[in-house]
């Protein structure tokens, strides 16, 4: 396996556990009750019964036919994480870590949120548990996905506006980890494969649901696996998720893609690997956008969910080994893929999905008809367009 | 003996405990430090926690994020923090000085450098409010073969058995978190500090020092009945952004002989 046996909590030399003292305890507990959910067959069976008969899985694997036609290559298939409830696999997560939140006996749910996505299944997964819900988001994420801070309200959750450093999702985690760290009784329902251990093995964990599906329902469309799984990575979750259950089929390549954004120079992208320089930021080792000093450097991506300094140190350590390679799209061509998947399919996806899509448009010419890629269609774009409305210069 | 176990040797003598201010290196302005540090000392500080800024100070409240941001702003690097270091030395200054700060600048600048930099400069310790004990190992003996102490934290929420791994670990001082939160000044400090405080003594014959909340001299008389140093932080950080720039040092060396007052042990 990949998780090379050295200290708990780490992939390669990344993850551990960097946080201040007074959460350590409430750290090691939750990684106590996770392990005792893990073991316990009757978790997971609840999860799984919720997963059918609320969060609408599992979601379908559709073939991307005309996209397909229009790049002349492989055959572009799309796992349809756009398609659960509340519109990304967020809610794979969300619906995890709340019934563990309940099985430890926390009333009181904190999360952070870039895209709003991970905000909107987590004030989701704590109406239908029960639990109150304070959402952190930063105030310039919350301009530009003004729709999901009203679904979160409606779901009855508290958003506090964070106006500190970038106001975007690193600050909104700073400030979740605040009020954990003053809340240390609260349940931190982190949203993505990062921070310290053991969140990013958990999430991986809630999200792994995305690879093993849509692995059967290749093998079952197709009569095989797939040449290459595309998805794109913010923090990693969802990448992760349909990555995982593919580490060990050798013949088939894994290709994250992040934020190019909209140059090359530090500030202007979110792209990790680019810079490639190792690092501790919120609890986790991993590769860091950082200036010489150490500094955690700002990052720009037109899509909130892919807007982060880090990666989840299990990507770092796929990376190292190479067991997936790691590219970039720009907001240019994460833009032109999300109009191209609306026209061309009749799907309008999330700009962070969009990433990936404009990579398979990139990877599929350059493939043979009898291949077929499978993206991770993580989030449908409702909650983008105004964003998108306004690069295209339209007034809505 | 360090610099550390001999400024608490000579404080029992004198029955008090130790007053060690919080510093943000670089704030409000890049030289501030330079002049506050000698002052605080003449007015009985007995040692300095040095801040390093970072971009995404976790455990800080909002004076603390303010104070960082400035620090930043005004081009503050850990290698500004070092050199600080050197330079209050040779000012004259005295008291131990401990740099504070995030594991990743540290780690970026490198973790040997780092202390034998600041080993060489004269400085005597660090205090990494995101390095817990699992994650300490490396710093701590890099740390220990330049003769510097890396300070480990104790807060409410740790439980006696790990109290006992921390206290064995542990060397200079301990840090004893006196609240569940981040820093930040408050009007009244935890009722269940002194039975923390109890609990870590079991362990260990190491100075136990107080930080976060502590604003006022009443503050420091409690702290003086338990314990062997309080840290003053925040509440000192709002009295320099108060005040204006000519009355900042004088000010600021004011308050520190105003908790001193409060410092002998009962």
């Amino acid at each position: 396996m990949h998780e090379v046996a050295s200290r708990p909590g780490r992939f390669g030399p990344y993850g551990g556990r960097y946080v201040p003292e007074t959460l350590m305890p409430a750290v090691s507990a939750l990684e106590a009750a996770y392990e005792e959910a893990k073991a316990d067959p009757n978790f997971w069976a609840e999860l799984t019964n919720l997963h059918r008969t609320y969060t609408g899985r599992p979601t379908p694997l559709s073939l991307a036919a005309r996209l397909t036609a229009h790049c002349g290559g492989a055959q572009i298939y799309l796992k349809r994480e756009d398609l659960a409830h509340t519109g990304a696999h967020k809610i794979n997560n969300a619906l995890g870590q709340g019934l563990l939140a309940k099985r430890m006996g926390k009333r009181r749910v904190i999360a952070e949120t870039g895209a709003g996505q991970h905000g909107v299944a987590t004030a989701t997964v704590c109406a239908l548990l029960g639990l109150e819900c304070v959402v952190y988001m930063g105030v310039d994420d919350m301009a530009r996905q003004r729709p999901n801070v009203f679904r979160m309200r409606l779901l009855g959750a508290e958003v506090r506006g964070v106006s500190s450093g970038s106001r975007t999702l690193k600050d909104a985690i700073n400030e979740a980890m605040r009020d954990w760290v003053t809340n240390p009784d609260s349940y931190y329902l982190l949203g993505s494969a990062l921070g310290p251990h053991p969140y990013p093995t958990m999430v991986r964990d809630f999200q792994r649901i995305i690879g093993l599906e849509a692995r059967e329902q290749i093998l079952a469309a197709t009569g095989r696996l797939p040449d290459v799984v595309v998805a794109c990575v913010g923090g990693g979750s969802n990448a992760i998720g349909i990555f995982h259950p593919f580490l060990e089929d050798h013949s088939v390549a894994l290709r994250g893609v992040e934020a190019g954004g909209k140059g090359d120079r530090l500030g202007e992208h979110a792209a990790r690997f680019r810079a490639a320089t190792p690092g501790v930021l919120q609890g986790t080792y991993s590769y860091v956008l950082q200036d010489e000093a150490g500094q955690i450097a700002l990052t720009h991506s037109v899509s909130a969910g892919l807007d982060y300094a880090s990666i989840g140190p299990e990507h770092a350590w796929l990376h190292d080994s190479g067991r997936a390679t790691y590219t970039a799209a720009s907001d240019d061509e994460a833009l032109a893929a999300f109009q191209l998947l609306a026209r061309l399919e009749g799907i309008i996806p999330a700009l962070e999905s969009a990433h990936a899509v404009a990579e398979a448009v990139r990877l599929a010419p350059t493939m043979r008809p009898d291949q077929i890629i499978l993206v991770n269609l993580s989030g449908r774009g409702d909650k983008d367009i105004f964003t998108v409305a306004d690069l295209l210069g339209v007034s809505i | 003996m360090s610099r550390i176990a001999e400024t608490f040797a000579r404080l029992r003598t004198a029955g008090r405990i130790a007053l060690m201010p919080y510093l943000t290196v670089g704030f409000p302005e890049r030289t501030s430090t330079l002049e506050l540090v000698p002052a605080l000392e003449a007015a009985g500080a007995s040692l300095f926690e040095l801040g390093v800024p970072f971009s995404d100070p976790l455990a800080d409240g909002t004076t603390i994020q303010r104070a960082t941001q400035r620090a930043l702003e005004n081009g503050i690097t850990i290698a500004d923090c070092i050199a600080t270091v050197a330079d209050l030395r040779a000012r004259q200054v005295k008291a131990p000085l401990l740099l504070m700060g995030y594991y990743n600048p540290l780690l970026r600048y490198g973790l040997e450098r780092a202390c034998a930099d600041l080993a060489a400069a004269g400085g005597d310790g660090w205090i990494i409010p995101d390095l817990p004990l699992e994650e300490a190992s490396d710093l701590r003996q890099i740390a220990a073969a330049h003769q510097l102490d890396l300070i480990l934290f104790v807060a409410p929420t740790t439980p006696p058995d790990r109290i006992a791994q921390i206290a064995a670990q542990a060397s200079g001082f301990l840090y004893i978190v006196s609240l569940t939160g981040v820093t930040g000044a408050r009007q009244m400090l935890a009722q269940n500090l002194a039975d923390l405080i109890r609990s870590v003594r079991a362990y260990t014959d190491l100075p136990l020092v107080v930080g976060f909340g502590i604003s006022q001299p009443a503050h420091v008389a409690e702290v003086a009945r338990i314990a062997d140093g309080a840290i003053v932080g925040s509440a000192l950080i709002d009295r320099l952004e108060r005040l204006a720039p000519n009355e900042r040092v004088s000010g600021a060396a004011a308050f520190i002989r105003e908790l001193l007052s409060a410092s002998e042990r009962p």
